[in-house]
């Protein structure tokens, strides 16, 4: 390794256009929907409308008399082979975890379960041909709210008897990490300052803009299927575990797949009802999701209430933090929906110095769509709930937010630094990047100016938020993730294949769904091997040609997976140097690699490394008793996580008389370590923002007591465009991380995790001299609204949730269309 | 998102198209931009048997000066209509609503008499039509008649276009010097208004002498705020004056609750957002 310690950096730091983008921009690329086989059939599924209910008979006559219809297909039909859906991640050992089949037997747990398919010669009949089939159920009382199911009062899966699955606990004194924390809380009671405050995350749905889709064919050697997912490997071995299938009999690709955000970190009910119909069928099958079902019947994310207690002496120093999380995990416990919460354990206690600690986490079965990773995953609801309470403790102390941050959080000076929660910060300057942040905002001045809006009695009020966060991402030790019984390691592998005309390929076990791997890959490559960006190909995504990988998610992919491609180059590299020395006649020890050259000290001689690939190739001059190959596979466990830090800083401007809330300006400064390339860097920020945001001020998945999604689609689902955002400003400070080679941390996550707080301490800080200190999310005109009237009258008035229809269609409309000009009444 | 099969016919004149809705009765759809009725279809909330397509009906399509009136053919895409020069001069709350519809794509598609004949009450267009007294020309099988547009819209997503007829244009007396304004309210920006209000004014010497206003989404059809344009009358164009006139704003409206707001609440913002929308129309 040391033989590439002194060539020079070309790559590695440029914005390099994402080499991709053109295939992916232009249509060009096929996603799994544009796939078509020969003799390939279409699914369709029909879904409960219920919540919770028990099916007493299902009739396909009709439907499977329907024209174009090969086959209708219930959950006995397929019951002995339709596999599970499989929790990977039990956070306790007498964790209650309901049977998630893919397709329903008898018991439907959640609006939008699998009751039946159709499999028909056309996407449009199997769609019609649905339609017929008669499904009658039993309606069952359905659990819907948080906290009535947690008293267990309804149960979500009756035979269960309980809908608290886990309670799943850290306490720094029982761990010896920190001290105890009611002594702690005691102490403040009785002479300190003690908060307490509880948070609301609202259930989020990931939305990403390629609907799900998968297309199985079992007529080859192996059953191929592709996939919208981000996690190939994983599909594969769940597919071979539970149905049964040898895994050297599953080929599972990935193609481009548009867009995850933790959405795709899923092995979903209908991949594996796809598989059991083709398999039945004998044919390639395809089945791709509406936007409607993707809304109902992809995963959703966050839905937890968030119980915190700080406590602090009366200077504003902070002596504890006791944290209690009920959880809604939905009807099942998905791939790792009951981990996603525990992975906030670590960083509620975030950058700040707690003495005691501890995080407690009850989660709770209830009659809705499953919960798991959803950008940022567990970090981000941990960060709010910190970040939110820190700006608490400043107005009770009365000083700037920032100030209370300063007297609280780790000195650049004191790392590496072990948390209260146990975890090994390797790398940061939380001063470097707070400074530089309000530099960028300034800070002062519009500080200064929502002093003269107070005073002036503007009926725009303006706020400044504040949000020090980190997190740690880079998934994960697998010693780590075995200590937390999770099923599956962290590391990651690739290889590089040198080809005979000194093309390089490159395999990741990564699966990139919009992140740019392609690009960042080749750049790493590039400059570590010396070859020319565009002579390196970046392949992935298909378990025949990486058959090892963990995939893509929990900002994982630079981390473990860049680590993994340096290491393989680096053996490139040293497999290479042998054949160098052969080929030189020259001493190893005195080569050296510079710029994608072997070159002999002292002398002029030299050769490419791609001249050694063609010498390989030949092997007619290999040196003897070495294999003619410069070919080279790493696999890299990381021995810590990644810890990406920032401060983001929102101004938020609040019209107290309709309670709408626009942002003024937005700053943020993320440490990342080193970046490979800027543009990427720049794009996932940004990106990240607007999730971070949206979470704050528009989205929420919305259910009426019945348990039906009333916020169904994009009209009530409020995503915002660009339209709805402003430029940011963005910077960055470098704290070289030293869990692997290049220095390099997350920031795939980074910005989702940091905004959100951001936002909301910025629009309470508008309006907390009006007495308001909490608005729950998103902050709709309304909710904010209602809190300032509240704060005046001190009245509460909930508002109810329903959805306004603007695409009624019925007889109460007659054919009064929708975008047309005329019609009868009806 | 598949819609039930359906049969499909475009024909090119009118005549044509009142033939095939003749034919297929309250069995048939009129579709317009489309930008409405392909979401009921495909989230199959309708599945009619025959969707007539004007849109190659030429006669249906495009924007008149009739000396006092403009008139905007039914099937004139918002697009058309905000790149017209007469509309703009003579009818600047028309133009200020329709550039607040959706987003470019759906302005370039959707079409104004799709618009109103959909009725959301949270529309943009039916607003704007009402406070301008638009006077809306339907032809059906018994010929045709012209309707105010205070009685064309008769409840939620309900008409005066009878089965088998068709909204063709709508006339619209101009405005000529009149001040607009319309003040939407919305979470996110291509979003259906929570919200909204269509105003315009006439004013000498700095008092009222005319306005109208209308609110959109404050009841099962656009509304006229007839209390605040009775108030208005004769008041100087003053924050304290227009504050009182628009406090009620509200009168006599039945605004729906839902996800985005309570009924108090949205009276509360036509109370606001009237005040605003005067005033700017006032200044305009």
């Amino acid at each position: 390794m040391t033989a590439v310690a002194d060539q020079p950096v070309v790559e590695i730091g440029s914005p390099r256009l994402r080499k991709e983008d053109e295939r992916l921009v232009t249509g060009r690329t096929r996603w799994t929907d544009n796939i078509q086989l020969p003799g390939m059939l279409h699914l369709a599924m029909v879904r409960s409308p219920f919540a919770h209910a028990r099916v007493t008979s299902i009739d396909t006559e009709a439907a499977t008399a329907a024209p174009g219809v090969v086959a209708v297909i219930t959950g006995a039909d397929i019951a002995a082979t339709q596999g599970a859906i499989a929790n990977a991640w039990p956070i306790t050992a007498d964790q209650v975890t309901p049977t998630h089949l893919p397709m329903v037997l008898e018991h439907v747990a959640c609006v939008g379960e699998i009751v039946a398919a159709v499999v028909a010669r056309s996407a449009a009949a199997a769609r019609d041909a649905a339609e017929l089939v008669d499904v009658d159920y039993e309606e069952l009382t359905a659990v819907v709210d948080l906290k009535v199911a947690a008293d267990d009062g309804v149960l979500a899966h009756p035979d269960l008897g309980t809908n608290r699955s886990a309670l799943w606990r850290l306490d720094s004194a029982e761990q010896g990490s920190g001290g105890n924390v009611e002594e702690a809380i005691a102490a403040a009671r009785a002479g300190g300052i003690l908060i307490e405050r509880e948070y609301r995350q609202q259930r989020l749905i990931p939305a990403f803009m390629e609907p799900r889709s998968t297309v199985v064919d079992p007529t080859g050697e192996q059953v191929t299927v592709w996939t919208s997912t981000q996690v190939p490997h994983i599909l594969r071995f769940l597919i071979a575990a539970t149905t049964g299938i040898p895994e050297s009999k599953v080929r599972v690709i990935a193609p481009d797949v548009g867009g995850g955000f933790g959405g795709k970190l899923q092995t979903t009910p209908e991949e594996f009802v796809t598989l059991a119909a083709a398999r039945r069928v004998r044919k390639p099958v395809k089945y791709t999701e509406t936007r409607s079902e993707s809304l109902v019947s992809g995963h959703h994310g966050r839905d937890q209430w968030q119980k915190l207690t700080l406590s602090a002496t009366k200077d504003g120093t902070v002596t504890g933090l006791k944290v209690e999380l009920l959880v809604n995990l939905g009807a099942y416990v998905a791939l790792i929906g009951g981990g996603i919460p525990v992975l906030g354990a670590w960083m509620y206690n975030s950058i700040y110095k707690f003495p005691a600690y501890q995080f407690n986490c009850q989660t709770v079965l209830t009659n809705l769509p499953w919960v798991d990773a959803y950008r940022g995953a567990g970090r981000p609801e941990a960060t709010f709930a910190i970040e939110r309470i820190m700006d608490e403790l400043a107005a009770e102390v009365g000083v700037d937010p920032l100030v209370v941050r300063e007297k609280n959080w780790i000195t650049h000076e004191e790392f590496p630094f072990t948390s209260v929660a146990g975890m090994t910060y390797d790398s940061g300057n939380y001063e470097a990047a707070t400074a530089r942040a309000k530099e960028l905002f300034g800070y002062d001045e519009l500080r200064a100016e929502q002093q003269q809006r107070r005073d002036a009695g503007d009926p725009v009020q303006l706020g400044i938020g504040v949000s020090t966060f980190t997190e740690m991402c880079g998934l994960a030790p697998s010693r780590v993730l075995g200590s937390l019984n999770y099923g599956a390691g962290g590391w990651e592998n690739a290889s590089i294949r040198m080809l005979a005309t000194g093309k390089v390929e490159v395999i990741t076990g990564t699966s990139p769904h919009g992140q740019g791997h392609e690009t960042a890959w080749s750049q790493i490559v590039a400059d570590r091997l010396g070859v020319p960006f565009e002579d390196v190909e970046v392949l992935h995504g298909d378990t025949q040609i990486s058959p090892r990988g963990l995939d893509t998610y929990g900002s994982r992919s630079l981390v473990v997976g860049g680590e993994a491609v340096v290491r393989a180059a680096d053996k490139v590299v040293e497999k290479a140097k042998v054949a160098a020395a052969h080929l030189l006649e020259a001493n190893a020890d005195d080569l050296e690699f510079t710029g994608g050259r072997f070159g002999v000290k002292g002398t002029d001689k030299g050769i490419g490394i791609a001249d050694i690939a063609t010498a390989a190739f030949t092997s007619h001059s290999w040196p003897e008793g070495v294999e003619p190959s410069i070919d080279a596979e790493a696999t890299f466990d990381p021995v810590n996580f990644s810890f990406p830090h920032g401060t983001h800083l929102c101004a938020m401007e609040v019209d107290t008389e309709t309670g709408a809330t626009t942002m003024r300006k937005y700053a943020c400064v993320d440490d990342i370590g080193q970046i490979i390339n800027p543009l990427i860097v720049e794009g996932q920020v940004h990106g990240g923002l607007v999730q971070g945001i949206a979470q704050a001020l528009w989205e929420e998945a919305v259910f009426d007591d019945n348990g039906t999604l009333v916020s169904g689609s994009f009209v009530d689902y409020t995503l915002p465009t660009t339209a709805d955002t402003i430029n940011f400003l963005t910077d960055n400070t470098t704290s070289l991380a030293t869990s692997n080679t290049l220095g390099t941390k997350g920031v795939g996550e980074a910005g989702t995790i940091a905004s959100t707080p951001a936002v909301v301490n910025a629009v309470v800080d508008a309006v907390r001299h009006l007495g308001i200190n909490d608005i729950r999310m998103p902050l709709t005109p309304e909710r904010v609204w209602r809190a300032i009237q509240d704060a005046e009258h001190g009245s509460q008035t909930p508002p109810t949730a329903q959805a306004q229809p603007h695409f009624e269609g019925d007889g109460a409309q007659g054919n009064q269309d929708s975008g047309s000009t005329g019609g009868g009444q009806a | 998102m598949i819609p039930a099969s359906f049969d499909y016919v475009a024909p090119t004149t009118l005549d044509e198209a009142l033939a095939a809705l003749a034919e297929h009765g309250d069995d048939a759809k009129v579709l317009g931009g489309g930008q409405s009725l392909l979401p009921v279809l495909r989230m199959r909330l309708n599945a009619p048997e025959l969707v007539v397509d004007l849109g190659r009906i030429e006669e249906l399509r495009g924007i008149r000066d009739n000396g006092d009136a403009i008139v905007i053919g039914a099937m004139t895409t918002y697009a058309d209509l905000l790149a017209d020069a007469s509309v703009g001069e003579h009818l600047s709350l028309l133009h200020k609503a329709v550039a607040e519809v959706a987003d470019e794509q759906i302005r370039h598609r959707g079409t104004v008499g799709g618009a109103v004949v959909h009725a959301d009450p949270a529309g943009d267009v039916g607003p704007a039509v009402l406070a301008l007294d638009a006077q809306m020309v339907i032809v059906g099988p018994s010929g045709r008649r012209t309707v105010a547009a205070a009685d064309f819209f008769t409840g939620l997503f309900e008409t005066a276009v009878g089965e088998g007829e068709v909204l063709v244009e709508i006339r619209l007396p101009k405005h000529t010097g009149w001040g607009a304004h319309y003040e939407k309210f919305v979470r996110v920006s291509h979003q259906w208004s929570i919200v909204a209000v269509a105003a315009t004014v006439k004013s000498d010497g700095g008092t009222f002498t005319e306005a109208k206003v209308a609110l959109a989404n404050m009841g099962s059809t656009p509304l006229r705020a007839k209390a605040t344009e009775a108030a208005l009358m004769g008041q100087p164009a003053t924050d304290d004056a227009v504050r009182a006139a628009a406090a009620s704003a509200a009168d006599g409206t039945n605004p729906p609750s839902d996800l985005n707001g309570d009924a108090d609440y949205r009276r509360h913002l036509a109370t606001v957002l009237t005040r605003r929308a005067v005033l700017a129309a006032a200044r305009s």
